[in-house]
């Protein structure tokens, strides 16, 4: 095995593209888990965590455009205001040593359907930035996902940043687990409600080979709520709304739970987080 | 950085500069805190973050040393159990009776020493989540939570 440790960006770009086969380590908490476990031998391995732009944040043309190297405790510190939706998700992730390491670049590195970042990310519209040495390519989050832990990457390239419009509007997040903490989600929803383009976003995790969003009940919800007024949506239309969303989850019976079930804990999970969403609008 | 030949760790523990030749690319902190260094305190039980009693100071940020990769240390300052500052913690986890087998002990009074630095007089709420990725089998934890708050009520 080699290490490699780059100071700068454009070397980590150089290392990566020499040698395809390295995988890269920021807060390690998945990386290492596989290397203790010997559940993974890889040829070379890229320490990210000398880089400094990768823990840094900032805006882009209205977008906030956040390193991959932020971590969910700085997230939850720094952005808490202006993304809460990914807050609470990163709220409800492992422990706080695990906060204190673990990254949303590194969740979308392997990017399970169950990583707790992804339904706010899909539900918010958000953009993963790829870099290599021959360029930044930019791709929707829903893109960016292809298969249970799959993902766009390419062998050369990282994960530079993720690209998210700051909140219009209450955004919610809720997952079932045995615990309240230190749990893999056996499902999960996030809501991101736009008031100013009237619009509903939504994702599902670990409720299908990749997280999902909720189509046709974004498009019922938009549809249904009372803008002018922000009057609460009947018991009918809540109910709809979740029905709407356990029809788009592909869920499998495993370990964690049935897909019965995951249906069920989705339809109210979303039903809840639209009836918090919109108290607060 | 060569192929095999292991990488050299130096870091800072405990205030003192340490350095470790030829470590395997793929070894934890924890591994080279415990085996290289000799500092048994952190423990080593799960070696997947799960269970807390590996838990270090990483750069003043609570971490599971387990997670850390060796080479990750490199230059900077770790602070373990052994050169913490915890004696009134320590003290406060032996007179609420919160040490039974003392497994957990070390990672749990370097999690309750980040909590109190960071909430100095925490709700029992506040005192579970921060604890959240502590594990101990033995004490059925009302007498860890006994343990931060006389801590709290002594910092
Ligand atoms: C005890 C415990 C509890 C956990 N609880 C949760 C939980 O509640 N919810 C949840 O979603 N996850 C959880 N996880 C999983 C893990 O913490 C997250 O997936 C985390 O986001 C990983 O981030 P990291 O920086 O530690 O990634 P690393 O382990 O460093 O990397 C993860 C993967 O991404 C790749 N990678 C990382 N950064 C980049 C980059 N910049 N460019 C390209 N590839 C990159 C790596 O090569 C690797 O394949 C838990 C893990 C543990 C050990
Ligand atoms: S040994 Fe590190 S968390 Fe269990
Ligand atoms: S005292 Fe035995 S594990 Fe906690």
């Amino acid at each position: 095995m080699e290490f490699f440790q780059p100071a700068t960006w454009s070397e980590a770009l150089a290392m990566k593209a020499a040698h395809p086969e390295a995988m890269p380590i920021v807060g390690g908490t998945d990386v290492m888990v596989e290397l203790n476990l010997d559940h993974r031998r890889p040829e070379a391995i890229i320490d990210l965590t000398r880089i400094s732009e990768l823990t840094q944040w900032g805006t882009d043309d209205g977008l906030l455009r956040i390193g991959a190297g932020v971590t969910y405790s700085q997230l939850i510190n720094e952005l808490g205001d202006r993304l809460p939706g990914l807050a609470i998700a990163s709220r409800t992730v492992g422990s706080p040593q695990i906060r204190n390491r673990g990254t949303v670049g590194g969740n979308l590195g392997t990017a399970s359907p169950a990583g707790d970042a992804h339904p706010p990310l899909l539900a918010s519209d958000s953009q993963v930035e790829l870099a290599s040495t021959s360029g930044v390519r930019r791709l929707a989050v829903g893109e960016f996902f292809t298969g249970p832990k799959r993902n766009a990457m390419r062998k050369d390239e990282l994960i530079a940043a993720f690209l998210v419009e700051p909140a219009r509007g209450p955004q919610q997040f809720s997952k079932v687990g045995t615990r309240n903490a230190m749990v893999i989600a056996v499902c999960s929803f996030a809501l991101a409600i736009d008031l100013e383009r009237r619009r509903v976003g939504s994702g599902i995790g670990s409720a299908g080979p990749t997280p999902l969003r909720a189509i046709e009940a974004e498009e019922f919800i938009q549809g249904e709520l009372d803008w002018e007024n922000r009057a609460r949506p009947s018991d009918a239309t809540l109910r709809r709304f979740g029905e709407l969303v356990a029809a788009a989850a592909k869920p499998i019976d495993d370990v964690r739970g049935t897909a019965t079930y995951r249906r069920h804990a989705l339809a109210v999970m979303a039903r809840r987080c639209l009836e918090w969403a919109w108290a607060a609008a | 950085m060569g192929l095999g030949r292991g990488v050299k760790v130096s870091c800072t523990v405990n205030g003192h500069k340490q350095v470790a030749d030829g470590v395997w690319e793929g070894e934890s902190l924890l591994y080279v805190l415990r085996e290289r260094f000799g500092l048994y305190g952190s423990k080593n039980a799960c070696e997947q973050g799960e269970c807390g009693s590996c838990s270090v100071y990483l750069d003043g940020t609570l971490v599971c040393a387990c997670l850390v990769l060796g080479g990750q240390a490199n230059g900077r300052s770790v602070v373990t159990i052994e050169g913490l500052e915890g004696a009134k913690v320590q003290q406060a986890y032996v007179e609420a009776g919160a040490v039974q087998c003392g497994f957990c002990t070390p990672g749990l009074v370097v999690a309750t020493h980040d909590l109190l630095h960071r909430v100095p007089h925490p709700s029992e709420a506040q005192i579970r989540e921060a604890l959240a990725g502590n594990v101990c089998r033995c004490t059925g934890y009302a007498k860890i939570i006994d343990a931060v708050n006389l801590a709290a009520g002594r910092l």
